[in-house]
């Protein structure tokens, strides 16, 4: 029979609960832990998918090179004779990738800076309220927004890549690309959702710090959706 | 409804927010007054998230930066060092912004062990469709 005990903030920001368990941990934290552990799993079937797939698209478009429609031949520069229409260009922008990760991984550090602020709202009020860095609503806010304009970033680079003659369908590298991506995008969608919901309640009533381990749940998942990006970037856009 | 004293004070209804600063940075496992095992990790504080963060755009911008050499990316090193700085960077991120480094191992379990059995199947579907075994020269 379990035995309730009476559940303190500390406990409730640090995953244990005041309802008894035989490990001492509440069992949300395990549960999003153990979520976590089979989202490793899913996104490893996926990445292996693509790097199966990479290099052995019949037809273009291709990643890292030139393509030249008419004659079906790649080249790792222009292709001398090849008509202007039938010239397709790598279709991966690594400058703009680059700028999506970078905001994503702030979007990270916002996302800490937010559990912390959450963490210790009360030895902040007692020194005054902390300045910036007790502001949950702010770092959660900035969280959303980066996290939105990942997704951004993605639509654009998504519309462009059709606009450029690749879609699921196109080829291999389309099709698993397009998965991997897309589930990944998928992903960070539901992540600003979720984040949206933890500033809504923010604003009407202020977290607290026995609101911590909600917070804390979030922040697992927005790091994880973090570090699949860190391995999709280098398997799939700087790897050649 | 009477509020019983062995409810949770959240579900009782009672004011939970009280100050907790004396145990944010406590750490290690522990007891409560009823016996029941507790597990407060102790956690990093602002100043070190954040220079978190900056070491990890500095190893993004060094990624990009390689990427960008162009006699580099031909070399052995590049793929290598690709993936060094990758796990470098899932690493941190797992270590310190997920805490892993500081909560309770049965966490780091339920994290490394699918995260083990991913990368094997990674490694076993990259061997069985051949392209490992190319580039390691067991197949021609």
């Amino acid at each position: 029979m379990e035995v309730a005990t009476p559940m303190t903030s500390a406990s409730e920001s640090h995953g244990t609960t005041g309802h008894y368990t035989t490990t001492g941990l509440d069992n949300r934290k395990v549960a999003i832990w153990a979520l976590i552990g089979s989202e490793c799993m899913l996104f490893a079937s996926l990445i292996s998918t693509y790097l199966i797939y990479k290099g052995r698209s019949l037809v273009g478009p291709y990643p890292h090179e030139f393509w030249c429609r008419a004659t079906n031949v790649t080249s790792d520069g222009p292709i001398a004779g090849c008509a202007p229409a039938e010239l397709f260009r790598p279709i991966l922008n690594i400058p703009v990738t680059s700028a999506s990760t970078f905001c994503l991984l702030m979007s990270s550090l916002f996302m800490v800076l937010a559990h912390n602020a959450v963490v210790n709202r009360d030895e902040y009020r007692a020194r005054g309220g902390g300045g910036i860095i007790g502001s949950s609503k702010l770092w959660l806010f900035m969280t959303a927004l980066f996290g939105t304009t990942f997704l951004l970033f993605q639509a654009y680079e998504f519309t462009s890549f059709v606009h450029e003659g690749l879609t699921i369908r196109s080829n291999l590298f389309g099709s698993s690309f397009f998965t991997l991506t897309g589930f990944h995008g998928a992903h960070v969608t539901a992540g600003v959702i979720w984040l949206c919901t933890l500033l809504a309640i923010d604003m009407k009533r202020g977290l607290r710090p026995r609101d911590a381990l909600n917070v804390d749940l979030a922040a697992l998942y927005w790091h994880f959706v973090d570090v699949v990006w860190i391995a999709i970037f280098t398997l799939v856009y700087l790897i050649q | 409804m009477a509020h019983s004293p062995n409810l949770p004070a959240s579900a009782a209804g009672t004011a939970a927010g009280t100050s907790v600063s004396h145990d944010v940075h406590a750490t290690g496992h522990g007891v409560d007054q009823h016996g029941n095992p507790t597990f407060h990790p102790e956690h990093p504080t602002a100043g070190t998230y954040v220079k978190v963060g900056v070491i990890l755009t500095l190893i993004t911008v060094i990624e990009v930066w390689v990427y960008y050499i162009p006699g580099f990316t031909k070399t052995k090193l590049f793929v290598p060092l690709l993936l060094a700085l990758s796990a470098l960077k899932f690493a941190i991120v797992v270590m310190f912004y997920m805490h892993l480094k500081y909560d309770h191992k049965l966490f780091r379990s339920l994290f490394v062990g699918p995260l083990l059995i991913a990368a094997g199947t990674l490694m076993g579907l990259l061997f069985l469709f051949g392209k490992l075994a190319v580039r390691l020269g067991l197949l021609t």
